[in-house]
């Protein structure tokens, strides 16, 4: 009998520690089956961030190498301009990325720095327990908002994409969701073109991936997923903002 | 492209060279693959050369968006496996340290400058040795240490550069060259001389990232969250810290033997001491100088020795009783430890010493005589 599907290589048989209804688990498995379809196991190099795929390195079954909060793009430049045959992925969560590694996301992208950056929102800290993210929404309520996030106090919610499509070391940038099958294939065609574009040298490729937290939202998952696709598709749109190639 | 800087010179040439260069010619020669820097005064000079030097070579130069974006480009370069610095002054050198206890966690080998310049805050540019404690007592958070040589001279910086990035490899370890100002910016002559691979450094391949998968999958890490996992990796770091304290202590004596009162200092407080017993030994006062060149480790034996037999040591420093601590330890109540400090710009002078030597000379009892 043929076996049509299986667990990636590139996935330890492992069974992972998130939460239910968790987007980290789906994102993840996106990033193994593109490293096995393209080959490329043998010289790839994950980055777990701080947060809640610290642990990633246990479930990806390829080299990892964790980062200090924020300094994944750092590090992942260090990595690549060390060993250029290296295929670097900067997994990182929405705190890590867009609040305490701001600026090394913007220069890592403005130096156009080939790697695969895989940014998961979901508009929460997870891993300490709730707070208020750089992309919780205005009005969701948090450990650290608990009225609900006013812009007046805390400034709005920042949409990454849009902040850094205009740089020109952007090679492609995308935003998919996790929040349905064909959301998820989507978004597995935005990496596969991030993958490809690094593969071939292209420069800095990154796809947002909007993703619930059911746990720290206070909500059973399918009640996240309603909520993701009420409110955070409505404000952080889905589709391509960058892409070198459609640029000519 | 312009001419190589080595070509046409030949071997044990002399050249006049600029401290900061010097440690930037010496990382090329030991063969450092990725340099990462941000501006900042005094040790523009350094990233300036290296901007250079490195792209001569075809190798990896990046002024960086932040000093913390270097170390962590570092700990990139080094988990890959390539030999890999950054360099600084002192308010650089606080924003590393989250990167260098990271690197200290994770046991990877990065070498890094300190040219420190007058604090705290942003203090001044003057040249400094402030950053004492910073240097030895790690600096970042968590139960590590990093190995600091203090050179005292262009020939040193040189030299001790090549040296860190063995000693980087051997121990898996950040290892600083902490200069400072007038160091890093005077020139002196200067022997070049081929970096010595010693042959025996450890090979990477069974740690580092990105090769073939042949083997388990590799993780570089300092999370280690299991119930008592931390305490043995910190137990594993402090036997490798007590091998280095064993095996790497340098040090420099200068007529210590007959001497009355012997005199420690580094860096450009050594060299002002160093006239200072020229003079003090002109007016028949018995002086040495101990002239740590590892401040960690720091050589509290020898230190202690001397104790033993002398009834009084000084230490003059470029900072207010950093270092006078460790002498102090070192010296374990044998025998009475004076200070004399500047700070923030302020260079020993020599007279000065001599005259804090005859007051010391003739004053009695457990008094401390501090001059600063």
């Amino acid at each position: 009998m043929e076996r049509i599907f299986t667990m990636p290589e590139a996935m330890k048989p492992e069974q992972t520690l998130y939460c239910p209804g968790c987007g980290h688990g789906i994102a993840h498995r996106l990033v193994a089956e593109l490293v096995d379809e393209f080959g490329i196991r043998d010289r790839t190099i994950g980055i777990a961030p701080v947060g809640c795929s610290v642990f990633a390195d246990k479930y990806w079954n390829f080299d990892v190498i964790s980062a200090a909060h924020g300094r994944a793009p750092a590090v992942a430049t260090g990595m690549k301009r060390g060993r250029p045959e290296s295929f670097v992925i900067c997994y990182q969560g929405d705190g890590d990325l867009a609040a305490i590694g701001t600026a090394e996301t913007i220069h890592a992208a403005n130096r156009g720095e080939d790697f695969v950056t895989v940014f998961v929102n979901n508009a929460i800290y997870g891993m300490t327990g709730g707070q208020m993210a750089p992309t919780t929404l205005v009005g969701q309520a948090s450990m650290t908002c608990q009225l609900g996030r006013d812009p007046e106090i805390m400034g709005y919610p920042i949409r990454v994409c849009e902040l850094l499509k205009d740089l020109p070391g952007v090679a492609f940038m995308a935003r998919g969701s996790v929040d349905s099958p064909k959301n998820v294939l989507k978004t597995k065609k935005y990496l596969k073109k991030a993958y490809s574009n690094v593969l071939e040298g292209k420069g800095y490729s990154f796809v947002e991936i909007v993703s619930p937290c059911p746990t720290n939202w206070g909500m059973t998952p399918l009640k996240a997923l309603k909520w993701l696709r009420e409110n955070m598709l409505e404000y952080y749109k889905l589709g391509v903002f960058r892409d070198c190639d459609a640029e000519g | 492209m312009e001419t190589s800087f080595r070509e046409g010179l030949g071997m044990s040439e002399k050249v006049l060279m600029k401290g900061n260069e010097a440690i930037g010619e010496a990382a090329v020669q030991a063969g450092c693959q990725c340099y990462f820097g941000y501006p900042i005064t005094p040790q523009n000079e350094l990233t300036a050369y290296m901007s250079k030097r490195m792209l001569e070579e075809g190798r990896v130069f990046i002024q960086s968006e932040s000093e913390i974006a270097a170390i962590n480009m570092c700990f990139g370069a080094a988990a890959v496996g390539v030999r890999t610095m950054t360099s600084s002054s002192g308010p650089g050198i606080s924003l590393k340290q989250e990167g260098i206890s990271y690197v200290a966690g994770a046991e990877l080998p990065v070498f890094y400058v300190n040219v420190m310049r007058g604090g705290p805050g942003l203090g001044n540019i003057a040249p400094s040795q402030a950053d004492y404690f910073q240097c030895t007592r790690g600096g970042g958070h968590g139960d590590y240490r990093v190995i600091v040589y203090a050179p005292s001279d262009v020939q040193e910086q040189y030299d001790y550069t090549m040296l860190s990035f063995d000693l980087a490899d051997r121990y898996r370890i950040p290892v600083m060259l902490a200069t400072d100002g007038i160091l890093g910016q005077m020139m002196e002559p200067l022997v070049l001389h081929d970096y010595k691979d010693p042959g025996d450094l450890p090979s990477k391949e069974a740690w580092r990232l990105g090769d073939a998968v042949t083997q388990e999958p590799i993780w570089i890490t300092s999370v280690r969250l299991g119930e008592g996992e931390l305490e043995e990796h910190n137990f594993k770091l402090q036997k490798k810290y007590e091998e280095i304290v064993e095996k790497e202590v340098r040090f420099e004596e200068t007529a210590v033997d007959d001497a009355d009162i012997v005199v420690v200092a580094y860096g450009t407080s050594a060299r002002v001491a160093r006239s200072a017993i020229e003079m003090a030994r002109a007016a028949g006062i018995k002086v040495g100088l101990l002239r740590p060149i590892t401040l960690w480790p720091f050589p509290e034996k020898r230190i202690r020795e001397i104790a033993e037999k002398v009834d009084d040591m000084l230490a003059v420093e470029m900072s207010l009783g950093q270092m006078w601590e460790d002498v102090r330890l070192a010296a374990c109540g044998a025998c009475r430890v004076h200070l004399h400090g500047r700070t923030a710009g302020g260079v020993p002078d020599e007279a000065a010493v001599v005259d804090q030597i005859k007051t010391i000379l003739s004053s009695k009892g457990d008094e401390i005589i501090r001059n600063f």
